[in-house]
């Protein structure tokens, strides 16, 4: 009997308490804070995801206040998918991050930038971590929003965290694109709650809305998100912002953050709206689609190592849009699926995302630099990272055994019962595209033409922490079947 | 048309105002003001309309809403206009230059 009032609340507090020590700056507190964090975290999806497998979705109203006045917290197979994903991800680059800011964080003098950056890391992820949380967990529209401007901001906060000019100005772009994009989602909880006097999803959802007022609320929150989520075209903040960000930083920023303003897209268009109308999930798909293109094309034309991930993940976004008009139907079920292989995709991009991201910073940890020529050679001396690289990558191609294979396959299969021909069509060619800029990277590491001699020593966990993770999305799609049967029990419209 | 349909839609103007300005105006401190508009619009839009109900008491939660949306903003303008501090420290100008160029170009790689 697993207790959702317990472990709702160790997964949304247990970070947040954690960032406290955290808040001390010295080496041991930040180490306290981070495995306290990672530790609340991991216990609770394990638990959660026991709970919500043998009892269903669970609730938790904060304090004994029920929704309408209070706050309550609550858990479907979707949301313990996301806190779980995001648990080991975090638990990882936590791990990787006590010996990448190790350096700097021997440096006494307190008004170093770079010391000072490393010392406000490990709080401002545990805050981070405590938000995405809470996202996945809210049973309401205006938590939501708080907990997305919590997000936002401590995102924002993480990029200019490296001292570089151009990390500064790439997080204050993100900052105001993020504002903006909360604001707009302000205004569409506004606009529901005019309409219908209720913010709990359950509720909206029960009401089924439609109508002019619903449809705008609708428009303003998936623009909202969609520029939070760097959704093609309005991507143009991300690839400075990621690629500026230290790397434990982006690959945080890449592989889970964005997944918080997609997973609210994905209730509000399938929990609450029952899958809008099909001209606009069309229209959702078309934009993936043209994410995938774009980004994959300035990915294939970058010169930086750290650049050129970062718009992998703008094309690998795009993804997670071209299933929005394969969820329906002809005959207007749902699509178990384009479910399961959409959220499939969005949980081995954060796996194999976080993996690459790490793996790039090992290599740019080793010789200094960022620019693809530089990692010339690196392949021989960082075998594991290089590895690492190599498996997330082709995850994100789609290669099989990977989660990457399954969740297009699945989307695959998908689009051509549904006859719909085109989409598969771009789910191929997007494959494609990631393999060629996969083997950019690949063939500049294992390039032996010019022999490095002055590298510098990648601390071990670093190397491990890549490894790992590239390896969890081989694991996730050898073990699937777990993580489907999880996601098909209440499906996406749990309610 | 009440005086409360009135405010809602002045609530819902100055929304518009604010996210024209956010896009239009290049000045860091425009930004920041032109998303506090947004807000301010928003909290508007939120106390007039769910009260033109004839109601005795008016509800209380768009209220709760409005202060806890309040307490949101604060915070988040205190960090933007910090960052934006940051910003002017480090690149000599209060507006986001386009983005600069990763540390290397092509060209100048192939020419070592």
């Amino acid at each position: 009997m697993t207790s959702f009032e317990l472990w709702t609340t160790v997964a949304v507090f247990g970070p947040l308490m954690a960032a406290l020590p955290a808040l001390g700056g010295r080496p041991y507190l930040l180490r306290v804070g981070l495995a306290f964090g990672s530790t609340s975290t991991l216990a609770s999806s394990v638990f959660l995801w026991i709970g919500v497998a043998t009892q269903g979705p669970g609730r938790h109203a904060l304090g004994g206040w029920g929704q309408p006045l209070g706050i309550e917290l609550w858990v479907d197979g979707f949301a313990v998918a996301m806190l779980t994903v995001t648990a080991v991800v975090g638990a990882l680059v936590s791990l990787y991050s006590t010996a990448y800011f190790a350096d700097l964080l021997e440096l006494e003098l307190e008004e170093s930038p770079g010391g000072r950056g490393a010392r406000h890391f490990a709080p401002l992820w545990l805050l981070l971590w405590s938000a995405l949380n809470g996202i996945y967990l809210s049973a309401d529209l205006f938590n939501l929003y708080v907990t997305l401007e919590i997000l936002g901001l401590a995102a924002a906060a993480v990029v200019t965290l490296a001292v570089t000019r151009q990390a500064t100005v790439a997080g204050m772009r993100y900052l105001i694109v993020s504002l903006t994009g909360s604001m707009l989602f302000l205004l569409g909880v506004a606009l529901l709650y005019i309409e219908y006097g209720t913010l709990s999803l359950e509720a909206l959802s029960a009401l089924e809305p439609t109508g002019p007022l619903p449809a705008a609320a609708l428009a303003a929150m998936t623009v909202g998100m969609a520029a939070k989520t760097a959704l093609f075209p309005l991507h143009a903040w991300l690839p400075p912002a990621h690629s500026g960000a230290p790397a434990p930083g982006s690959a945080l920023l890449s592989a889970v953050v964005v997944k918080g303003s997609f997973f609210i897209v994905v209730r509000l268009w399938f929990g609450v709206y029952g899958g809008g109308s099909p001209e606009a999930l069309t229209l959702l798909g078309l934009l993936g689609a043209g994410a995938i293109f774009w980004g994959s094309i300035l990915a294939l034309r970058q010169t930086s190592l750290k650049r050129l991930i970062a718009y992998s993940t703008v094309a690998q976004l795009g993804y997670l849009f071209v299933f929005f008009p394969l969820m329906i139907t002809e005959s207007g079920e749902w699509s178990a699926d384009a479910w399961t292989g959409g959220v499939l995709l969005a949980l081995s991009h954060a796996l194999a995302k976080s993996a690459m991201f790490l793996a790039a910073g090992n290599m740019s940890y080793a010789v200094a630099k960022d620019s693809l020529s530089a990692i010339s050679g690196v392949a021989h001396r960082l075998p594991m990272s290089f590895f690492a690289f190599g498996i997330g990558g082709l995850s994100l191609a789609g290669l099989p055994p990977s989660a990457g294979f399954l969740g297009k396959w699945l989307l695959l299969r998908s689009s051509l019962e549904g006859g719909h021909w085109g989409w598969a069509a771009v789910i191929g060619a997007g494959g494609l595209l990631t393999i060629a800029y996969v083997l950019l990277v690949l063939r500049y590491a294992l390039d032996r033409k010019e022999e490095k001699e002055s590298m510098r020593q990648v601390p071990n966990r670093m190397e491990w922490a890549a490894l790992l993770l590239a390896l969890g999305a081989v694991i996730l799609g050898v073990r699937a079947v777990e993580m489907v049967d999880l996601l098909l029990l209440n499906g996406a419209q749990p309610w | 048309m009440t005086v409360l349909d009135l405010y809602a839609l002045a609530g819902l103007g100055i929304f518009v105002l604010g996210l024209h300005a956010v896009v239009v105006r290049a000045h860091l401190v425009w930004k920041v003001l032109a998303i506090n508009l947004m807000g301010t619009g928003i909290f508007i839009l939120l106390l007039a309309a769910p009260a033109r109900a004839d109601e005795a008491v008016a509800d209380p939660l768009p209220q709760a809403m409005v202060l806890t949306g309040i307490v949101v903003a604060v915070a988040a303008t205190a960090l933007a206009l910090g960052m934006a501090l940051r910003v002017t420290a480090r690149t000599g100008s209060p507006f986001l230059s386009e983005d600069p160029e990763p540390d290397h170009t092509r060209s100048e790689d192939e020419a070592q």
